[in-house]
């Protein structure tokens, strides 16, 4: 090892030492016998989840709602996402696209939480505020995405239609569209792999979805129905994963 | 519009499929209570329209912007702590998980059987750390040590060890394996066959990874401040479920600024090692 990578190794083991102490964060306390036995007895009270009918049923609806907001979401932001990727992506004059371009990073920059938390007062508690607060965040991701697809397809078969006396909209849907839509639609679904996971957290804030319900078991003290919410969470990411592994696999081979 | 249907000869199709979409959201749209006409509702109007209006300007007095920097600090050490915490984590299982230090891939092994039946406990264990979203930990252990950093420390070291030790495993594994294979049939043991046959080929990546991992969490731990995590998150909580938009103004202009850093930095650093 040099002395370039002795230093840098002691300027981080400093850094952190410093945050954990700026945090007065006591590692002693936390691994006493008592915290540990405590600890312990926090978590056996989370087993078994609980799999009573009833619950389970509340599960799947859960479990449905959480699909259903990222899905709206993700088709709402595609929409948004376009109509705003047409002017950023200098479709409509120099203004127009700084315009959208800010628009969009403003958009992309605040998280999903955030969003939720906003529209949870704009809309009341529940599913629609979640899955507008994915669909404002997606909106700023997707049209980015879809701005430079649209910025880096060939400008020929639009402009043919336009010498050949096409109106414009009919040049962009028959000349632009079909050259971008695979692009995008492939974003789209990527995006929505993401959606799913963050809608099932989403409702902490009381968006809707899986969250929500952890939230309430949680703050009721049920548990055990808080590790079911836990392992369908799991379950939902673990399939997810999978999915999108497997079509990946048989798009690109 | 003139796009007449008739010269298009895929346009009923195109449209018999957008019908079944529609119809394939319907329940959807029910299941999300898709309703824009709440928005428009006083009851919701009135305290979003309040709350918005009272963004600018934002809250800029002495004492607000010193609780601001404190909590910014505060989620800065957090993303420090927890990425230290979830290498510790992570290391370790990267070495049981990574299939590149197999014995039985040069040549029969004594007790090949034990070393495998201890990879895969290891890989379910990544799987878990990682599969339950580091907001769900921080809500997790919110609850089991209190508010305040800690509790999003443990939240990163447990999901940010799981990403860590997953990518980790899989870069020694990308890497050539050769030098690796010929210091073990030398009868070097394991690790050192790790430190002196993997580790100097896999170093940067794993180094330019971790750092953006860091600044992942930098992201994290303000979002995981929301369900009382500590740092930025937590004071933009406070604010706005006091319905306070000038300070919910403040600490998100923060927040964009610091994530803005947060990228420069990890950029710059991970240039300079390169």
């Amino acid at each position: 090892m040099n002395a370039r990578g002795i230093a840098l190794l002691v300027t981080l083991c400093a850094l952190v030492w410093g945050s954990a102490a700026f945090l007065g964060l006591d590692a002693s306390g936390v691994f006493t016998l008592e915290a540990l036995l405590a600890f312990g007895a926090y978590l056996a009270a989370f087993f078994p989840p609980d799999a009573s009918g009833p619950f389970l049923a509340k599960l799947w609806i859960g479990t449905l709602e959480t699909l259903a907001i990222s899905a709206i979401a993700t088709l709402l932001a595609a929409v948004s996402g376009m109509a705003v990727a047409l002017p950023a992506a200098g479709r409509f004059g120099a203004l127009a696209r700084h315009a959208a371009r800010l628009a969009l990073n403003a958009l992309r920059s605040i998280p999903e939480l955030v969003f939720a938390a906003i529209m949870v007062i704009a809309a009341g508690l529940g599913p629609f505020a979640g899955t507008l607060a994915l669909a404002l965040h997606t909106t700023g991701v997707l049209g980015r995405l879809f701005a430079e697809a649209l910025e880096n397809t060939p400008r020929e078969p639009a402009e043919a239609l336009l010498h050949a006396g096409s109106p414009r909209v009919a040049a962009f849907f028959y000349g632009t569209l079909p050259g971008v839509l695979p692009q995008c639609i492939a974003y789209a679904l990527y995006r929505w792999e993401i959606n799913i996971r963050m809608a099932a957290v989403l409702g902490f804030v009381g968006a809707g979805g899986l969250g929500q319900m952890l939230h309430v078991s949680l703050s009721l003290f049920h548990q055990q129905q808080a590790s079911a919410v836990i392992a369908a969470m799991l379950a939902v990411v673990i399939v997810v994963d999978e999915a999108s592994a497997l079509v990946r696999r048989r798009m690109g081979a | 519009m003139r796009l007449s249907l008739a010269r298009d000869p895929a346009a009923l199709p195109r449209l018999a499929l957008a019908l079944v979409a529609v119809a394939a959201l319907w329940p959807g749209l029910r299941l999300t209570e898709f309703d824009p006409a709440v928005l428009l509702d006083p009851a919701n109007a009135g305290p979003m329209g309040r709350f918005l209006a009272q963004f600018l300007p934002p809250a800029v007095t002495p004492e607000f912007l010193w609780l601001v920097g404190k909590s910014t600090l505060e989620t800065l050490a957090i993303a420090n702590v927890g990425i230290a915490a979830a290498f510790a984590v992570a290391f370790p299982l990267s070495l049981l998980t990574t299939r590149c230090l197999s014995l039985s891939s040069i040549g029969p092994a004594r007790n090949w059987r034990r070393f495998a039946a201890l990879r895969y406990p290891a890989r379910l264990l990544l799987v878990l750390l990682r599969g339950i979203p580091e907001l769900v930990w921080a809500l997790l252990f919110v609850r089991a040590v209190g508010l305040g950093a800690t509790a999003g420390v443990i939240a990163l070291a447990i999901t940010y060890g799981g990403m860590l030790g997953k990518v980790y495993a899989e870069i020694y594994e990308s890497s050539a394996t050769r030098p690796a294979g010929a210091l073990m049939e030398a009868g070097a043991g394991r690790l050192q066959a790790f430190f002196y046959g993997v580790l100097p080929q896999a170093l940067p990546e794993m180094v330019s990874y971790t750092v953006y991992r860091w600044e992942c969490a930098v992201r994290a731990s303000v979002i995981m401040g929301f369900v009382g995590a500590g740092g930025l998150g937590q004071q933009l909580e406070l604010s706005m479920r006091m319905l306070n938009g000038a300070e919910a103004c403040t600490i998100l202009l923060t927040f964009l600024v610091l994530v803005l850093l947060a990228d420069a930095a990890s950029a710059l650093f991970r240039r300079w090692l390169a």
